[in-house]
């Protein structure tokens, strides 16, 4: 049996789960609803006010979601890679353990949580759901670079004169890039998308895209959530080339991606 | 003489409980170019990041123009390290690694521009600016992280095996540069290498050390002529250690036979190691005239010289370059200068432990249990412990012994190996064997209980 034979079942997965459901959004939302070729749907996106303000505040918490766990999740990454304050491998672990559990349920306890201060669900209670639900995919990547990092080039810099902050700035900082790149992707693509929890932690009152999506589909409207769907993953795709420019660049990529 | 830039003062540095560096003394003159020569973990590293500040001894002080700076962080510290895998920037293009120092003081952009020219033409790297350093060879890597340290201009330039990478060829050029440069530039170089041939071509004083120790200091000449110790004498160049007796002054005894020698006040019939570097004896046909007499067993062409091995008369084997081969088999005839004799006292004549009684026929000594003819002495009593290098056995199968040890380190004395075994617990033990061991081999150690030696302490 030749070795490439051994690829086929992967082959046939890929064909069926992913490649069979892309070209179905594809031709769905060129198509009206008697199957002729149509920009109708592209159309009506664009002149409805609604859906390009559910789009643009989608980004926007994508955006604020995606910067709050760069600032939060930064310095977390370095303390754990600190091998100075950082002594035992249990401490990355305790960060990562979220990621094991399911994000519903991590969804709805944080709905008992705010329930149980009685604290009001709303945009507040949605970035902080989004920040706790993708802090460990920012600090993951983050950790990983800097984990790998070669001590030296810090040393090399305090011995040219450089105090700690300067090393910090002009060299760690630099070399901790692919990192970064790859936790802003890893935060940025899944919140652009995500619906569960902006309808547990909002009670349905703040829409974002992915909800839009996943309500046109539910009633029926397959072929303007497949246009929907389509207009999102290009904006995805447009991240992902640019996160791609900048890790070529770069010799050491940041893991996880 | 030049003042003194760099002193060490009793510095002691350890890792985990375990000793890298113990009591170390030492003295740089100002301009002079040292080199820390040792094995690989010799602790020769450690040293020069002491010097660097990117580690604090934990006893002791370090002061540079009398200045104490043991606790001076690395970027206030006047001097500049060229790393030993380089550690250039990789984010930063050939230009920005140069300038990294003077950019971090605020200088004007012309006088860096200036600055960094002058040392990139120094080092023969001009028109390279703008290259990413990712794609330079090892070679020009190496001259840059050379050009980014100088540029700074510091009184003292560290460099940590800066060469190893390099292959043969470019090693020898760049010591060439590396030697010019100190001159040129006046700055006192401080150097690490493990590498005994490259630690003769550069340095003014060579500083030897092993085991967190310094073996010994001074010129590259003094250290090949005169090594003081056998670890020395077997670390730099090639060379035949031997047991010996000084009968007397100047009258030296080994390989069985008599010699005459320049040493004195040994004192009479004291043991001795004798060294004899394998250039120093000369070799002839008429045995007449001869000291010592030999068969040849190998001769081997090395380029300029025949390396030759010869089994002396009394079986001892000997190693001898000369620039004519003999014949395998012949019988040959040899001649020792007594100034090509070089007499060094023996460190100890034998083991000694220090031990406790556990009961009257069996003592705990080096981090084990051994089983000894009845002493008479009780449970607890402290003693201390001698055993012959000979009389300790080495075993392949480490279960079999009452402790296990590893190799540690291997001398050739002529007719017999000598071996130092390091036990886990930093315990050496030495030993006469005619078994061939590996280095870092581990092996079982077992002593006859009539083979001790115990006296109550």
């Amino acid at each position: 049996m030749k070795r490439s034979t051994w690829a086929s079942p992967y082959f046939i997965f890929l064909l069926l789960f992913v490649a069979l459901p892309l070209i179905l959004i594809l031709v769905y939302a060129f198509q009206d609803n008697e199957g002729h070729f149509t920009f109708q749907h592209f159309v009506k996106f664009a002149s409805e006010s609604e859906s390009i303000n559910t789009f643009t505040y989608s980004i926007e918490i994508a955006v604020i979601t995606t910067l709050l766990c760069l600032l939060l999740g930064y310095p977390a990454a370095w303390i754990l890679s600190n091998k100075a304050l950082n002594r035992s491998s249990v401490t990355i672990i305790l960060f990562i353990l979220p990621m094991w559990i399911n994000m519903l349920v991590r969804t709805l306890a944080t709905v008992a949580l705010f329930d149980f201060m009685s604290l009001p669900l709303g945009e507040g209670a949605l970035i902080f759901g989004m920040v706790y639900n993708f802090l460990p995919f920012m600090i993951y990547p983050i950790y990983n670079t800097m984990q790998k990092m070669d001590h030296s080039y810090e040393a090399a810099a305090q011995d040219l004169g450089a105090t700690p902050s300067q090393v910090f700035r002009k060299v760690t900082l630099p070399l901790s890039m692919p990192g970064v790149s790859s936790g802003i992707l890893m935060v940025f693509m899944p919140t652009i998308s995500t619906f569960a929890i902006a309808e547990l932690l909002t009670m349905n009152k703040v829409k974002l895209f992915g909800t839009t999506i996943q309500e046109n589909i539910n009633n029926g409207m397959w072929n303007y959530g497949s246009c929907l769907a389509l207009i999102m993953l290009v904006i995805i795709g447009i991240t992902m080339l640019y996160s791609d420019e900048q890790s070529a660049q770069d010799d050491e990529k940041g893991g996880l991606i | 003489m030049a003042e003194t830039i760099i002193k060490i003062d009793n510095v002691s540095k350890s890792f985990g409980g375990k000793t890298v560096l113990e009591n170390i003394n030492l003295e740089v003159k100002k301009g002079e170019f040292v080199t820390f020569l040792g094995p690989s973990g010799s602790g020769k590293s450690t040293m020069l990041r002491l010097i660097a500040g990117f580690l604090t001894p934990d006893e002791g002080t370090i002061s540079m123009n009398g200045n104490d700076i043991t606790k001076v962080p690395p970027f206030q510290r006047k001097l500049n390290t060229v790393f030993q895998h380089y550690a250039l920037f990789p984010h930063l293009d050939v230009y920005d690694n140069v300038a990294f120092g003077l950019k971090l003081q605020n200088l004007p952009k012309q006088e860096i521009e200036q600055r960094v020219s002058k040392v990139l033409k120094m080092v023969s790297m001009t028109d390279y600016e703008d290259r990413d350093v990712t794609s330079l060879s090892g070679g020009q890597q190496q001259r840059i992280a050379i050009a980014r340290a100088i540029i700074n201009q510091p009184e003292v330039l560290l460099l940590d095996e800066p060469l190893a990478a390099l292959d043969l060829k470019m090693r020898k050029d760049m010591q060439i540069e590396l030697k010019e440069m100190h001159k040129k530039l006046g700055t006192t170089f401080i150097y690490v290498t493990h590498d005994q041939e490259e630690a003769l071509t550069l340095s003014d004083t060579i500083v030897v050390i092993n085991e967190g120790k310094i073996q010994q200091i001074g010129t590259p000449t003094d250290i090949y002529n005169e090594p003081c110790n056998s670890f020395v004498a077997d670390f730099i160049g090639e060379s035949n250690i031997l047991n010996g007796t000084m009968i007397e002054d100047r009258k030296v005894s080994f390989i069985g036979h008599e010699f005459p020698c320049v040493d004195e006040g040994f004192g009479e019939n004291v043991p001795v190691d004798v060294v004899i570097r394998p250039e120093d004896i000369y070799m002839t046909h008429k045995l007449e005239a001869a000291q010592f007499t030999g068969v040849v067993k190998s001769c081997v062409f090395k380029g300029v010289h025949y390396e030759m091995f010869v089994d002396s008369d009394f079986g001892h084997e000997l190693m001898i370059q000369d620039y004519n081969a003999f014949e395998i088999g012949s019988t040959v005839g040899m001649l020792i200068k007594p100034s090509d004799i070089q007499v060094m006292k023996k460190e100890r004549t034998c083991n000694t432990f220090e031990g406790v009684m556990v009961g009257s026929n069996q003592v705990e000594m080096i981090g084990a249990k051994f089983d000894c003819e009845d002493t008479g002495l009780a449970a607890g009593d402290k003693v201390r412990v001698e055993v012959d290098f000979d009389k300790i056995e080495l075993l392949d199968n480490k279960e079999d012994g009452s402790q296990t040890g590893q190799v540690s380190f291997i001398l050739y004395k002529g007719d017999h190996y000598h071996l130092t075994i390091s036990t886990r617990e930093g315990d050496k033990l030495y030993v006469d064997t005619n078994d061939i061991w590996d280095k870092w081999d581990i092996v079982g150690i077992s002593i006859k209980p009539a083979d001790m030696r115990i006296v109550k302490a």
